[in-house]
């Protein structure tokens, strides 16, 4: 049973403060070319609201990830190839790029151009796509900050059923927070397992999960697959693109640009291990509120001589099972359980978590919102918030409010343990036992969810060129799409080092 | 035989040909990232719908129909007990089919490609140049069908059908080619054409039809030193 090394992030949605910086620092770097206008390999979404694109995590509609057939077996929702092969020519999972938002700019030169006038000239709107003028009627982050909430969040596929009428009232008292989203890189990718041509790939290093853009045919399953919406289709180009995890970074030990660019500090990203035996058993398990335990139960405790001995003979190098020792993202998701998989439910084992935010709940309690509740009392804050609680279950842990109601406490008991140092200065070690945490734990805890400190934050273990054909040094600076630049701008490019040449080299040796 | 017949009933076939062989080799091997559908579902989707599915279906259809009309004799189609009469009535109504779905469905992508303005910017002058073959291929092959059925002045698997199986032989017979109907001269000739382009353009996704797909694991590893690790994903058990 081999051992695999994973890469992860994980998000704390306590400090995302909305401010897109990662999507835009993103964009400049991966998708600011034809075709890809409207892409966002990272996303920053409001909640409550529907996402980008509009309503994706609504399977019924996209039928995106796994499910169990009746015999309990793992299929991807949209079903098999068969059914896929016969739909080829058109698929009808395939979400149209309004689900997204036609991409625009302004008619600027109209400004300069118009004649005189009693009336100062308007840029209009113009496709960026056809270059037809544009009635707007959506866009990226229309519903960014509840803006047309009463429209837009009241579809958010999150506040189906029961809770719709809850959140509502939630809502008069401003319940919002911010999803920052990038492709989970999932353990059990449905996207590479809805790709007719092999095109898409995870990488046995890291786990990143790539296109192959030479062997990609447009056949766009991945799209549909992909119950995260989070691959793409290049509509100039005819192939499919994803967020790379900015491997050439990665490989260098540098933290993606969303994470090294974000302004509230709040991405760690680490390594995991896993026994690549238990992933169809971990995505199989029968009960929804059961996979995230299950998912747990794959990765493999570091710490455990055993664990390292048997990785070590499985080729994973030593600095990167050393660099798993040290993980954040081990930590805050496996050690302390203060991390949640989004969606756990699409069976694909996604590797991007989040630390629920504990803000809502926390100005309700401190600010009084709620008479009901003891401002002293947190943890029975915690409980009594049922709509948040639920809301956020519906999202990080398949319904199942304890694993979140178990992180927030922990969190909560994580402000309180420090408040009682730094007030009494004597920390009660009491609060930390009572959620289950050693106090030496609480402070590593502290430093990593709270200071987080770069070093901290980012434990990248660099790649190994010895391993392979082409040493990663020699595509520093090199974007992995750069010769699609060339030719579709036309641009000025310094020729005598052609970057195509090494790609294809790595890429057809691995056919 | 005039030189023109010589030309297209034997230069032009074979010439052809060697576009389209050394052309795919050629493609195949410098340009693998142009080597796509190029679907255009992601800007129109309702219309492509009918349009791209009628148009597959129908062309499979079609292809299946010149298969039984043109490469096997009709001694073979004899021998197992189809006798013309049964032959006519086949090709009567799988034809017709076959290229009412190829119209409609073609009608339907030339049409949105050229009125929606979003699908009209990712068109290529090799588009419009293998829309318009294309067009003129289906619809010269639909008379071809009706002609034949309507009146008797076609016999393909006279004329048309040994000339096309004497190219095998390399031995071209252009003669049988003589006093064929004009239309079915045509559809002949623009089809060479077809083939001619066919690597150069769009029309290549046809051999990306995904057959490996059927016995791969779905769950794909590459490393980076190399190999496709199909045997390493399939013992992680991913199904
Ligand atoms: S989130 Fe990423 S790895 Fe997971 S299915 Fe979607 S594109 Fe694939
Ligand atoms: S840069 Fe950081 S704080 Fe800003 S939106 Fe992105 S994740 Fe949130």
């Amino acid at each position: 049973m081999p051992i695999r090394a994973q890469m992860g992030m994980v998000m704390n949605l306590d400090k995302c403060i909305g401010c897109h910086t990662c999507s835009v620092t993103c964009k400049n770097v991966w998708t600011n070319r034809r075709g890809t206008e409207y892409v966002w390999f990272n996303n920053v979404e409001t909640r409550p609201g529907r996402g980008y694109p509009r309503d994706w995590e609504d399977q019924d509609r996209w039928r995106g990830g796994w499910t169990l057939d009746r015999k309990g077996k793992l299929k991807l929702k949209s079903g098999g190839r068969i059914k896929k092969a016969l739909n080829i020519f058109h698929n009808p999972d395939l979400p149209t790029i309004d689900d997204f938002y036609e991409p625009w700019t302004y008619d600027y030169e109209h400004l300069i151009s118009a004649p005189s006038s009693e009336h100062q000239p308007v840029a209009r709107p113009e496709s960026q796509i056809s270059g037809e003028p544009l009635d707007l009627q959506w866009g990226p982050n229309w519903d960014d900050d509840l803006a047309g909430s009463a429209e837009h969040a009241a579809n958010d596929p999150n506040r189906r059923g029961a809770l719709e009428e809850r959140i509502r009232m939630e809502f008069e008292q401003s319940f919002m927070m911010y999803l920052p989203r990038i492709c989970e890189h999932c353990i059990n990718p449905s996207c590479v397992a809805s790709c007719p041509s092999g095109a898409m790939y995870k990488r046995e290093e890291d786990g990143i999960v790539l296109v192959d853009q030479e062997t990609c045919r447009g056949w766009r399953y991945c799209v549909s697959g992909c119950p995260y919406k989070k691959t793409y289709f290049n509509w100039d180009t005819g192939k499919a693109e994803k967020c790379t995890f900015c491997y050439p970074r990665i490989e260098a030990g540098l933290p993606t640009v969303c994470a090294e660019t974000c302004v509230g500090r709040l991405r760690h990203i680490g390594v995991v291990l896993y026994d690549s035996d238990s992933v169809v058993a971990a995505a199989s398990v029968p009960d929804e509120h059961d996979l995230l335990g299950a998912q747990l139960g794959m990765f493999l405790d570091p710490e455990d001589p055993e664990v390292r001995r048997r990785a070590e003979a499985d080729g994973i190098p030593h600095d990167w099972i050393e660099a798993a020792r040290r993980s954040p993202v081990y930590d805050l998701a496996v050690r302390w359980r203060v991390a949640l998989p989004l969606h756990p439910e699409y069976r694909t084992l996604p590797m991007v978590w989040y630390v629920p935010p504990l803000s809502p709940v926390m100005s309700l309690v401190e600010e009084g919102v709620d008479p009901d509740v003891d401002p002293g009392d947190v943890f029975g804050a915690i409980d009594q918030l049922r709509i948040p609680v639920e809301y956020l279950a519906s999202m990080l842990s398949a319904g199942d409010p304890e694993p979140v109601r178990l992180a927030l406490r922990r969190l909560a008991a994580m402000r309180a343990y420090k408040r009682t140092e730094t007030v009494d200065g004597d920390a009660d070690a009491a609060l930390a036992r009572a959620v289950g945490i050693e106090p030496e734990d609480m402070e590593l805890m502290f430093r990593q969810v709270a200071i987080g400190d770069y070093d901290d934050r980012y434990v990248i273990p660099k790649a190994h060129p010895e391993a392979g054909p082409v040493d990663p040094n020699t595509l520093q600076g090199a974007c992995g799409l750069e010769w699609v630049d060339r030719e579709i701008r036309g641009g000025e490019v310094d020729d005598s080092f052609d970057l195509r040449d090494h790609i294809v080299r790595v890429e057809g040796q691995a056919r | 035989m005039a030189a023109w017949q010589v030309m297209l009933y034997a230069v032009l076939p074979y010439a052809a040909v060697a576009a389209f062989v050394v052309g795919h080799i050629w493609r195949y091997r410098v340009d693998q990232y142009r080597w796509t559908t190029r679907s255009t579902q992601m800007l129109e989707s309702r219309w492509l719908r009918y349009g791209s599915v009628a148009f597959h279906y129908g062309a499979f259809a079609a292809i299946g129909g010149h298969v039984l009309g043109i490469l096997i004799p009709a001694s073979w189609t004899d021998a197992v007990g189809i006798d013309e009469d049964a032959y006519h009535v086949i090709s009567a109504v799988g034809g017709i089919t076959a290229g009412v779905a190829v119209i409609a469905g073609l009608t339907i992508l030339v049409w949105r490609r050229a009125r929606i303005a979003r699908v009209r910017v990712t068109t290529t002058r090799m588009d419009v140049v293998v829309f318009a073959l294309l067009a003129v291929a289906v619809i010269s092959g639909m008379a071809v069908t009706i002609l034949n059925n309507v009146t008797d002045t076609i016999h393909y698997r006279e004329n048309v059908a040994p000339w096309f199986r004497s190219l095998f032989a390399l031995d071209p017979d252009v003669r049988t080619m003589d006093g064929v109907h004009w239309v079915l001269q045509a559809h002949v000739s623009i089809v060479w054409l077809l083939y001619a382009l066919w690597p150069f353009s769009r029309l290549v996704h046809a051999w990306s039809i995904p057959v490996d797909w059927f016995r791969r694991s779905p769950v794909l590893f590459r490393g980076r030193a190399g190999r496709p690790r199909h045997a390493s994903a399939a013992r992680s058990g991913v199904r």
